[in-house]
């Protein structure tokens, strides 16, 4: 990657990429892990200001559902969307621009890490608020669905988001409506600071379903294809009129909840167990069993990824930040109805 | 054509539905059972459960459905029954679809309408009775009208869905049954944000909005004053034009307010007129508003709680009179310090 060809891949090109194999697969998975290392860093080096949630743990899951779903599908995350957007095929300067408040990130640097939007490749801008995401997705499904267009929406959130009013409404829309929308839980055993048995009384979230009526399914988070396989009958499903269904990633988040946590409440070992189903791990098991790519090649996956995210930030860090005028556009249709 | 308000809702909502394929209408019991204020009857029947959706009592899923399906390609217009019930909803609205086109460099915006009956009057207590703009008014990036009676209905409901951001309808709920020729047809589109000037005087301007447009006509005529009266009509933008342009002419400023004194909308106009104009002002402008107390039940509470014409036609004779800004009753009577 140099500063004349990093932004050469369009987010959709990046996305169509995904399908060529594994190997394309790993890849991105591997750019996620590395982009989201290198934001941890920059984050307690000071170099980026206000908070970030990072998803390392979860590439899995995020790649399985970008090759699950037609790009014109739609998406809605949450602030713990560096994977899913990357996995979606935006670009990594509008991502990692976007975190670093430049100009050149997906809102010109007026979101920030929690913010990220490419409709080119059907992400809605991510919600920092728990929940909020799964209304609005099942009122895309509705627009298709009262369109006749045959597109699915997709809203991912955590596992602390099954005890919000908005999960339970949109559940209940969706099941009654027969809407084309998945509900996919990102089970990581934590939501904030809490581990899932003190906040919530079952551990097995995909059975909450059977209040709506509706498939509950559970998924090894960890395995790209078993992602892959789940997301895309659910959606086969929705696109045939049948509606809505939950899917349960059960997956775990290898950082603590946002830049200020270390995760100090962990059970001793825990993470160590986890870290053996490293969803890297697993995909790198899984490359050398088919004979994709040889130890060597897997090895030189992760050298370029950090080749090219140490050349990013290096052209990031000398973009320019977005000028005043950008805090006064995009609020209504006509600028500056301030009264 | 005379239509009650309600009726010109509907005339209103209609009228777009037949214009565009893509409005549809989401609410409790909107359906075949015709709204619970008659604000969707016939609706049903002529457009269809895909169209007019009844909704079950979820008002976060719902309100947050029209932000996805607005962003989607429809044009929802949703309702609460009762300002009140979007308490459990005003996350969708004031932190999803107020900024949504801002995080999303202006590639989705949420052409939706929420609509919601408020206001006093009619003996439904305190948490069926508020007016609650001021929930609303402090989010750029939502737009807020209020209705006053059947032609502003009419005008306002087919703006509001025309209108490319999401707009927050307020319908004063004492005014559904109020009947009044009602003009229709695309010609009455008109942007959001142009007040109505009502009639023009020459003593003092009197700026209203909803249900007090009418105590406030009332009121001028029984003072006897000659004043210019205005129907706010917008909240989010106001039109600052029309009501500096009056109280040049005046110089004397009076809003009236159905909302509670303490943080109602009328403090920002106050403000406004007051910075832009000291100099030229006669007197200090003032606002007539409602007590900060909950809405009583009691039906002469009740009636005691709303400035009422007359209220209104003493309290501008004195504030003529005397230049200064008169106490108001709760105060008067003792009820505060």
């Amino acid at each position: 990657m140099s500063a004349e060809t990093l932004g050469s891949e369009t987010a959709v090109e990046r996305r169509k990429k995904l399908h060529a194999g594994l190997k394309q697969q790993y890849e991105r998975m591997v750019e996620i892990r590395t982009i989201e290392n290198n934001v941890n860093d920059l984050f307690a080096s000071g170099v980026i200001h206000g908070t970030t949630h990072l998803c390392v743990g979860q590439e899995a899951l995020d790649v399985g559902i970008a090759l699950a779903l037609e790009r014109t599908d739609i998406v809605t995350a949450t602030y713990r969307s560096h994977g899913i957007a990357l996995a979606l095929g935006m670009t990594p300067v509008e991502v990692m621009g976007e975190i670093m408040g430049k100009e050149v990130g997906c809102t010109g640097g007026v979101g920030g890490s929690m913010h990220l939007c490419d409709m080119s490749v059907g992400l809605l801008p991510t919600f920092a608020i728990v929940g909020a995401g799964y209304p609005v997705a099942a009122g895309a499904a509705l627009a298709f669905q009262n369109l006749g267009q045959s597109h699915v929406a997709l809203a991912m959130a955590g596992d602390g988001s099954t005890n919000i009013g908005a999960f339970h409404e949109s559940l209940n829309l969706a099941a009654i409506w027969k809407l084309p929308v998945i509900f996919v839980v990102d089970n990581n055993v934590y939501g904030e600071y809490s581990r899932i048995e003190t906040t919530t009384p079952i551990e097995d979230l995909h059975t909450r379903a059977a209040s709506y009526d509706i498939p509950g399914i559970v998924v090894d988070g960890m395995d790209v294809r078993a992602v892959q396989a789940v997301v895309a009958t659910a959606a086969k499903r929705a696109r045939a009129g049948e509606g809505p269904s939950l899917i349960e990633a059960k997956t775990y988040r290898f950082s603590g909840h946002s830049r200020a946590d270390t995760a100090p409440y962990r059970p001793e070992g825990e993470l160590e167990s986890w870290l053996d189903r490293d969803p890297l791990k697993v995909t790198r098991e899984l490359i050398l069993s088919e004979g994709v790519m040889s130890q060597i090649e897997i090895d030189q996956v992760t050298t370029d990824a950090e080749n090219s995210v140490t050349e990013l930030i290096g052209y990031l860090s000398t973009q320019s930040e977005p000028g005043l005028g950008s805090m006064f556009t995009n609020i209504w249709a006509t600028e500056n109805k301030v009264n | 054509m005379k239509m009650r308000m309600n009726q010109a809702i509907v005339s209103a909502l209609a009228d777009e539905m037949r214009s565009d394929p893509t409005v549809m209408l989401m609410g409790e019991d909107i359906g075949a059972a015709g709204g619970p204020f008659k604000t969707s009857e016939g609706l049903f029947e002529e457009f269809g459960p895909a169209r007019v959706r009844d909704t079950p009592i979820s008002e976060m899923g719902f309100t947050g459905a029209a932000v996805g399906a607005s962003v989607l390609g429809l044009r929802p217009v949703v309702e609460i029954m009762f300002m009140e019930f979007l308490g459990v909803a005003l996350d969708q609205l004031v932190t999803e679809a107020a900024k949504f086109r801002y995080l999303s460099a202006g590639q989705v915006h949420c052409p939706m309408v929420v609509r919601a009956s408020v206001g006093s009057g009619l003996g439904f207590g305190c948490q069926h009775s508020q007016t609650l703009e001021n929930w609303v008014t402090s989010t750029p990036g939502l737009k807020v009208v209020t209705l006053s009676g059947p032609q502003s209905a009419y005008d306002l409901m087919r703006s509001a869905i025309r209108d490319p951001d999401p707009v927050i309808v307020l319908e004063p709920r004492a005014l559904y049954a109020g009947r009044a020729e009602v003009e229709t047809g695309e010609q009455r589109i008109r942007p959001i944000g142009q007040a109505n000037l009502i009639q023009t005087g020459t003593d003092l301007t009197l700026v209203a909005m909803g249900q007090t447009v009418q105590t406030a006509i009332k009121a001028v005529q029984m003072a006897g004053l000659s004043a210019d009266v205005i129907d706010l009509a917008t909240l989010v933008p106001w039109d600052k034009a029309t009501v500096l342009n009056s109280v040049k002419k005046t110089g004397r400023l009076v809003v009236l307010e159905e909302a509670p004194e303490s943080g109602g909308w009328g403090s920002q106009i106050v403000a406004a007129v007051t910075s832009e104009l000291f100099g030229s002002l006669k007197t200090a402008p003032i606002r007539i508003t409602t007590p900060n107390v909950p809405v009583p039940y009691g039906k002469e509470l009740e009636l005691k709680f709303l400035p009422t014409s007359e209220v209104v036609s003493e309290t501008l004779k004195e504030y003529l009179e005397t230049n200064k800004a008169p106490q108001p009753w709760w105060i008067r009577e003792g009820f505060v310090k």
